[in-house]
């Protein structure tokens, strides 16, 4: 295993920089430049993975993205390990570890084996027919199913790496830097169009810079020659960005593209550090030029799948880009031209090609007499019947095709084999074009889906629009570049090109067997062992849409996306249903292209940038107070006070008697307030609150309920009124945003004609709320000029005035029941007004207090919190609150369907209180609510909304919604939880000073 | 994602707006006189077309000014935009 394949000297490996790696545990040695496939390959090592089902042995197949089987576990159990990546696009550098997944105990013995010959146990849908019976063994089942399936391990320490997301705007996006890529992109420059091309790969130039048919020549140099003085010139055109290492992933609407740049994953793991690692390209291009390539077939034959066995393609790219061979004793097996420059390109390193194998009765191009001449074997019309080598390939069995290709005759031939090359034809990667909403069509002729159309803002170039033939290619690049850029000449327009023009071609989707398709496994989807077997037997039980078969099957869903396989699963089931492909169509191709890893998608929002979150000016007091924190939308606040380790419950007793018996204050700040200005300021208040609005006086306050057009309370909140033409509206927290935006829209599209303006002033001004019965006595002290009696400034009114310097707008409202004063100043002299109210407060015991106690308050009070006693199928007569709604007014939002049947009827579900038999049983919120214990089902009367022991009346405390609550006053209802039953009786939802007294005391 | 042409502000980004339903709704003058089937007609009832439709949209993140846009939820093609009163341009 130890024999080194290495062939010539490439210009793409730097073999004076040989790098050491692990590969299962095994240490191997390969050189900057190469991949872990093309390393591996040198190291003779072809066996890396095992197939997802069956647990088959299987090896490198490709030389790029698409590759289906050799995917492995990189730095496994390290903070950078990452599953399913595909060794063919790992570069390798000093210290790499990968590891084979999906084998136990190791690749190279697989207790999972046993699935293999097992398989006709394990046809198309398995597991939905077997594990469904009985149904309760199910979970029995799935124990065992989910050990032995699955691909990598996800990481399961912190990501170290940094991630990021960048907007590009430019005028010409290319995708994929091949020849077509490149020449796009240079004459997009060229023509002062801000270019960017990208391209997965680290090197530019994709298959044509390794070229090597002696047959095609441009302006009489070899392609590759070509192409490389071009990307020469590229370096001193302005305009134009390159970025190698970065695969699009989505392809969305209106020229909308997601890349990802690879920016560290090839350094030594020293230098990924503080780098960034990966970058989200979020490119908005005025023009897509697609020149994404195609992707080489497999062709679809009895054991199709041994380790050993590659595209053709491949074994061209690792022989003349690496410089490596990937067997000693090759077979081609093909349809088309391109395997004989495969093979020719092995052959002229000194390398044994034992044969070709070609379904085409004959082909008379160039390239196949120069291969005919250099004396190797070639079998005409025949096809592989089978392959032998159990984790490598050693033998494949060869027989005659019959004139219409659907059975073999003769006798078998046995050619002795390490690598068999198969080439089945060119597939347009179509994948992104079909990502950003266009059509394909189906070529009869060349049997590929192409792009059905071109347009002013996207065209597909080269071989992924179609072209295969290098004078093809150069020839439409050219017109569909003027007539997308709109100019006139490139310097396309004189290229001299000769080609190798013969290229016929025979495509059968899937070839015969000596033996029945039953005794056969043709794979299509390597990844997901699908075979062909398995598609014919979904269509004999009757699927016939291609997304349903792709399911049963699970051909095209594994990681590859089926990038492979697709087009073979297409033909086999429109050559067994007797429809043309065309007529079938495709599945859908999803985004990502390649897999995204999630640090990729998430960027920079990760830890403390996940959410936006906002901070009142008073929070450094808060903290300094050691305050829990509660997120109530995305403010930070205040949630209680523990002192001397109390417990939440606690620390709200505390502060709850001490806001009723001397004085507490609460951070208000988060409260949503709108400027409401304009010569109709009342009229739309009247218009989008329940009650009436006009009659206000200047200097009043007055509380409002917002319902929604269906007639369901959307907010609540104090709106004051500064001026004949101005308000200032408070919101809840949580609303703030939605109602203004709820109101712009009102005014906007259906009350143009009102003069109102709103401004959202929320960040504007801090809120401290005083509270309690000294609250008064410590408002005195701060601002001892201001009038604070009942004549001067009663309840529900407002005054401005001056502390110090400072303005001050305060409103004496209350949320608890108790004498309240809620004073805004500007934003930032928040915490000192703050600092200034606990200094006077002193003498009164002055309690901060947080939000679960303003909760447990004004629950004493049953005042509603919306959102949390109203879920938006409440309106104000479920909530009890008939007193808010205008009779008189002739219309405001939501008026009309608080008349609807629906809304009218007595058994909805309304707000009550609910107090316990047992005082000391608090009921948890969101509990059941029945009136039945000995019956089963019991209808479910409702639920509790809030709940709390409060330490002002000793005892527990609930509201509740109960359907037709209104009428059940002192009724009897049970809470059964897990363990026992709560008795609970009906009760008016105001628990604590009915009267309101205290607002006045 | 879109490329919206706000009337306001020029092209922007989709995730600056927010989408805001059928366009051309307009609220009842007199909804009293409304029997409960018409009210639930205004209420409930919007189309969701595969073709041309007419939507409202919000530049939420921007100017904060809605406007109606036509476009074509079978292939996501905005055909125009214009502001709130004018006119819906002739199909």
């Amino acid at each position: 295993m130890t024999k080194n394949l290495r062939v010539k000297s490439s210009e793409y490996i730097d073999e004076t920089n040989r790098i050491s790696f692990k590969f299962n545990g095994k240490t191997y040695h390969g050189f900057k430049g190469d991949t872990l496939a093309s390393a591996l390959l040198a190291n003779n090592v072809h066996l890396v993975g095992r197939s997802f089902k069956y647990h088959r042995p299987r090896g490198i197949m490709t030389s790029g993205s698409e590759e289906p089987n050799a995917i492995v576990q990189i730095n496994p159990g390290t903070n950078r390990t990452e599953p399913n990546v595909r060794a063919t696009e790992v570069e390798i550098y000093d210290g790499l570890e990968a590891s084979s997944q999906n084998c136990w105990p190791s690749v190279e013995f697989d207790i999972g084996g046993i699935n293999n010959f097992l398989s006709p146990f394990f046809p198309a849908g398995f597991y939905y027919k077997t594990f469904m019976w009985p149904a309760s063994f199910w979970e029995k089942y799935e124990f065992f199913i989910r050990h032995s399936a699955g691909l990598g391990k996800s990481p399961t320490l912190n990501d170290p790496d940094i991630y990021d997301h960048r907007n590009i705007h430019c005028d010409v996006l290319v995708v994929g830097a091949g020849i077509s890529g490149i020449l796009a992109a240079k004459n997009a420059a060229k023509n002062n169009f801000k270019t960017l091309l990208v391209d997965e790969k680290n090197e530019i130039g994709g298959s044509t810079i390794y070229e090597n048919n002696e047959f095609n020549k441009i302006d009489n140099k070899a392609p590759s020659e070509w192409l490389k003085k071009e990307i020469e010139e590229l370096k001193n055109i302005k305009n134009l960005e390159i970025k190698t290492r970065t695969s699009v992933a989505a392809y969305h609407q209106y020229n909308y593209l997601l890349a990802r740049e690879n920016l560290t994953d090839h350094l030594e793991t020293k230098d990924k550090i503080n780098k960034i690692r990966q970058r989200l390209l979020k490119i908005r291009a005025k023009k897509v030029i697609l020149a994404t390539g195609a992707l080489e077939r497999p062709l679809i034959f009895n054991n199709n799948d041994r380790p050993g066995i590659m595209l053709s393609s491949a074994i061209k790219k690792y022989s003349e880009f690496y410089g490596v061979v990937c067997g000693s004793k090759n077979v081609f097996f093909t349809n088309n031209d391109s395997a004989y420059e495969s093979a020719l390109s092995l052959y002229n390193k000194g390398i044994n090609v034992e044969a070709i194998i070609d379904i085409r009765k004959q082909s008379e191009s160039k390239i196949v007499k120069k291969v005919k001449e250099a004396g190797i074997n070639i079998y005409w019309s025949h096809t592989i019947v089978d392959t032998a080598g159990y984790k490598r390939l050693n033998t494949v069995s060869i027989m005659k095709l019959s004139n219409d290709g659907t059975s073999v005759t003769g006798n078998k031939i046995f050619i002795s084999c390490d690598c068999l090359g198969v080439a089945g034809g060119w597939t347009p990667a179509v994948h992104l074009y079909t990502q950003s909403g266009n059509k394909l069509k189906f070529d009869e002729e060349k049997k590929v889906f192409l792009p059905n159309q071109n347009s002013s803002e996207q065209i597909s170039v080269g071989s992924c629009g179609g072209d295969f033939k290098i004078d093809e290619i150069i020839k439409n690049l050219n017109q569909k570049l003027k007539d997308t850029l709109n100019i006139k000449e490139t310097d396309l327009d004189n290229i001299k090109i000769e080609i190798d023009q013969e290229n016929s071609k025979r495509n059968i989707w899937l070839l015969p067997s000596d033996k029945p398709l039953g005794k056969t496994k043709p794979f299509v989807d390597y990844q997901n062992d699908a075979t062909a077997k398995d598609i014919k037997l979904a269509l004999r039980e009757g699927f016939r849409s291609i997304e349903h078969v792709k399911r049963y099957t699970t051909t095209g869903m594994g990681t590859d996306q089926g990038k492979l396989g697709n087009m073979h699963a297409l033909g086999i089931i429109a050559d067994t249903a007797g429809v043309k492909m065309g007529e079938l169509g495709t599945t859908t191709f999803r985004p990502p292209y390649t897999p995204l890893t999630f640090g990729t998608i998430v960027g920079r929002n990760v830890g403390k940038f996940f959410d936006i979150f906002r901070r009142t000016p008073m929070n450094d007091w808060h903290v300094e107070n050691k305050a829990e924190f509660e997120n109530v939308g995305q403010w930070k606040r205040a949630w209680y006070y523990p002192i001397n380790g109390e417990t939440m419950h606690q620390a709200v007793q505390r502060e709850s008697k001490a806001a009723r018996e001397s004085a507490g204050i609460l951070d208000a700040s988060t409260l949503g307030k709108i400027d409401i200005q304009g010569s109709d300021a009342s009229e739309f208040l009247n218009r989008v609150y329940t009650n009436a609005w006009s009659k206000l006086a200047i200097g009043r306050c007055r509380y409002g309920l917002m319902l929604n057009e269906d007639g369901m309370v959307y907010d609540d909140g104090v709106t004051t009124r500064l001026g004949e033409n101005h308000y200032i509206m408070t919101t809840t927290t949580g609303g703030a945003a939605n109602v203004l935006g709820k109101l712009e829209d009102y005014l906007q599209t259906e009350w143009p004609e009102l003069d109102v303006y709103l401004t959202s002033v929320t960040d504007h001004y801090a809120t401290a709320s005083l509270c309690g019965p000294n609250s008064k006595k410590i408002l005195k002290k701060i601002i001892p000029d201001l009038d604070l009696s009942d004549e001067n400034f009663p309840h529900m009114s407002f005054k401005e005035i001056n502390i110090g310097n400072i303005e001050c707008r305060i409103m004496r409202i209350s949320f608890t029941g108790e004498q309240s004063y809620e004073i805004n100043v500007q934003a930032s002299y928040g915490k000192s007004l703050w600092e200034k109210c606990i200094e006077a407060g002193k003498e009164f015991n002055i309690t901060p207090y947080g939000t679960e106690t303003m909760h447990l308050l004004r629950a004493e009070k049953g005042f509603i919190i919306v959102g949390q006693d109203t879920d938006g199928t409440m309106t104000p007569i479920d909530l009890q609150m008939d007193w808010i709604v205008s009779k008189k007014k002739y219309d405001f939002i939501g008026k009309r369907s608080l008349y609807r049947s629906d809304t009218m009827k007595e058994d909805r579900k309304q707000l009550v209180g609910l107090v316990t038999d047992d005082p000391n049983t608090v009921l948890e919120e969101g509990a059941q609510i029945v009136s039945e214990l000995n019956q089963s089902p019991v209808e479910m009367l409702g639920h509790v909304t809030s709940s709390y022991f409060s330490p002002n009346l000793n005892k527990s405390i609930a509201l509740a919604v109960v359907r037709g609550g209104k009428n059940m006053m002192g009724k009897k209802l049970f809470v059964p939880m897990e363990n026992k039953n709560i008795n609970v009786t009906v009760a008016n939802p105001v628990f604590y000073d009915e009267k309101n007294e205290r607002l006045n005391a | 994602m879109f490329l919206i042409n706000c009337p306001y502000c020029g092209e922007r980004d989709q995730q600056e707006f927010k989408a805001g339903g059928e366009a051309h709704i307009e609220r009842p003058k007199q909804p009293t006189e409304l029997s409960d089937d018409e009210w639930a007609e205004y209420l409930f009832m919007r189309k969701n077309i595969k073709g041309v439709q007419f939507e409202r949209w919000n530049h939420a993140h921007g100017c904060r000014k809605w406007f109606n846009m036509v476009r074509d939820t079978s292939n996501d093609e905005i055909k125009a935009i214009y502001k709130m009163g004018e006119k819906p341009p002739a199909q």
